[in-house]
């Protein structure tokens, strides 16, 4: 059930505690349809917790969070798929009924999601490993496997939770330029929590720079060249350079 | 080869030692026994061949009170463990009595259970799977509940219902633990089963031991006992058998 992609993101105002310990405070942050945002911050500022709120898995404790106006968590689960950090993949199901789970989820029959999801396969750089058990996949296949099974959900807005941290530097830099060709190639209104502040800066069209528990924005920064084709070029040039450090020196600021 | 040349070479040593002190009459000796009574390897293996038929027969009776008692164990183990898995106030309630059931000694409630339901077969299921009942459900719950939270949150995202969770993230994930806690009620079913008969049966491999006492027929005693536990070695090796069929991920 492919639902219409071209969806805004509002969070107003949001607060969130867990008891006695505050996690997010009055944060506000939108999105428009199709806009890549980046959520970069000091561990433990609410990040994975805002990415949560966002999903509908949980309910903010103050302020709303709407998708496409619809603020209840029921309408957020319903139109946002989440990426966890870890892959997740269920070590008993093959690469390609991990990759269908979603459709599955919808009451497709196996093949049919099967098949659904052998279409993507090649695209993704799977082809050939539709039987393979998770086990038997490297890192960077894992996580594509696992994008694979948030994108074929079909919802407009994807939150993907440090998606390529438990990779080596080679494979991140590789697995950043795919991701970025995916979101070239099928577009969705997307928040991206990452460490990695270039990461965030090549991926992201805004980078949202949060602040220590409880965590709030504390500046917004615009991408220069978003998801551009020639990575290393997009890192190495100067305006790319200049966003960095300045992205770098509001996270230490932030910290102090 | 070492795996198994090591343990049949202690085995060969020990029945050896135990072939010598029976010819010596060391044991009957230091015991103040007849020799009659004390059967040597050589002794206990004629028979195990010449009671055959008789063995067999008895031990069909013992094994479907085994595979009946571990079945029933099954149903209401996994049924009860699911159960208390989706309604926490079921688990916060039902697991202490779970945990007392087990200090409850079979030995003990077997002959009421006997009186209760007879001296036909379903006395000894409902023995056997008194037994079963603790380890399956224990280790089933445990296996549910070991389930990454993580990945909980996964699948509602991915639009599973609960039950979907259940089917395709939880009950997959607790299915090595399932086979853990068969495989000790396998080992214990045996136990259950002999208990069962002791408190009153006519036929089956704990009854034979029972009724030879009366005859002093330690040799054919010790033969069903060999019987008994290769019955137990093999429904061991089965279970673990279907477990690599089943759970290929590991």
């Amino acid at each position: 059930m492919r639902q219409d992609t071209r969806v805004k993101l509002e969070i107003a105002g949001v607060g969130h505690s867990y008891g006695d310990l505050r996690t997010l405070s009055s944060l506000t942050l939108a999105g428009e349809a199709h806009e890549v945002i980046g959520l970069v911050g000091p561990s433990g500022c609410g990040k994975s917790t805002l990415l949560e709120l966002i999903c509908g898995l949980q309910e903010p404790t103050e302020g709303t969070i709407a998708i496409d106006g619809g603020s209840a968590a029921e309408a957020r689960l319903d139109r946002c798929a989440l990426m966890p950090q870890r892959d997740l993949l269920l070590p008993w199901y093959p690469a390609i009924d991990n990759a269908a789970l979603a459709l599955r989820n919808q009451g497709m029959k196996r093949a049919e999601a099967r098949a659904e999801a052998a279409a993507l396969f090649d695209r993704f750089g799977l082809g050939g490993f539709e039987a393979a058990r998770p086990a038997e996949l490297s890192g960077g296949m894992r996580q594509r496997v696992a994008f694979l099974r948030t994108l074929i959900a079909g919802k407009p807005v994807l939150a993907l939770d440090e998606p390529f941290a438990s990779l080596d530097a080679i494979t991140r830099a590789e697995m950043q330029e795919w991701l970025a060709a995916a979101l070239r190639a099928d577009p969705r209104t997307t928040v991206l929590v990452t460490h990695d502040v270039e990461e965030a800066l090549y991926l992201c069209d805004r980078v949202a720079v949060m602040s220590a528990r409880p965590g709030q924005i504390v500046a917004e920064l615009s991408a220069p060249h978003p998801r551009a084709e020639d990575r290393d070029g997009a890192v190495t040039d100067p305006e790319f350079v200049s966003a960095r450090e300045k992205a770098l020196r509001v996270l230490r600021e932030g910290l102090r | 080869m070492r795996r198994w040349l090591l343990p049949m070479a202690l085995i060969a040593l020990l029945l050896g030692l135990w072939q010598i002190a029976c010819s010596t009459g060391a044991i009957a000796d230091a015991l103040s026994l007849e020799d009659y009574l004390v059967p040597s390897p050589t002794e206990i293996a004629t028979a195990l061949w010449e009671n055959r038929g008789l063995l067999a027969e008895n031990a069909w009776v013992t094994l479907r009170e085994i595979l009946f008692g571990i079945a029933a164990a099954l149903v209401v183990g996994v049924g009860f463990a699911v159960f208390m898995h989706r309604w926490q106030v079921l688990r916060d309630a039902a697991y202490p009595l779970v945990v007392a059931s087990q200090t409850i000694p079979i030995v003990v409630i077997s002959p009421i259970l006997v009186v209760w339901f007879g001296y036909g077969l379903t006395a000894k299921i409902v023995i056997v799977a008194l037994i079963c009942f603790f380890p399956i459900t224990v280790n089933t719950l445990d296996g549910l509940r070991s389930v990454d939270p993580e990945s909980v949150k996964m699948m509602r995202s991915l639009g599973a219902s609960p039950w979907q969770r259940f089917w395709r993230a939880e009950a997959p994930a607790a299915l090595p633990s399932l086979f853990t806690g068969v495989k000790i009620a396998v080992v214990v079913a045996p136990i259950g089963a002999v208990f069962a008969e002791w408190s009153g049966s006519s036929s089956g491999l704990g009854h034979l031991i029972q009724s030879d006492t009366a005859y002093y027929l330690v040799a054919r005693q010790f033969a069903t006992v060999v019987v008994l536990s290769a019955l137990a070695l093999i429904l061991i090796g089965l279970v673990a058998l279907a477990e690599r069929r089943v759970v290929t991920w590991r």
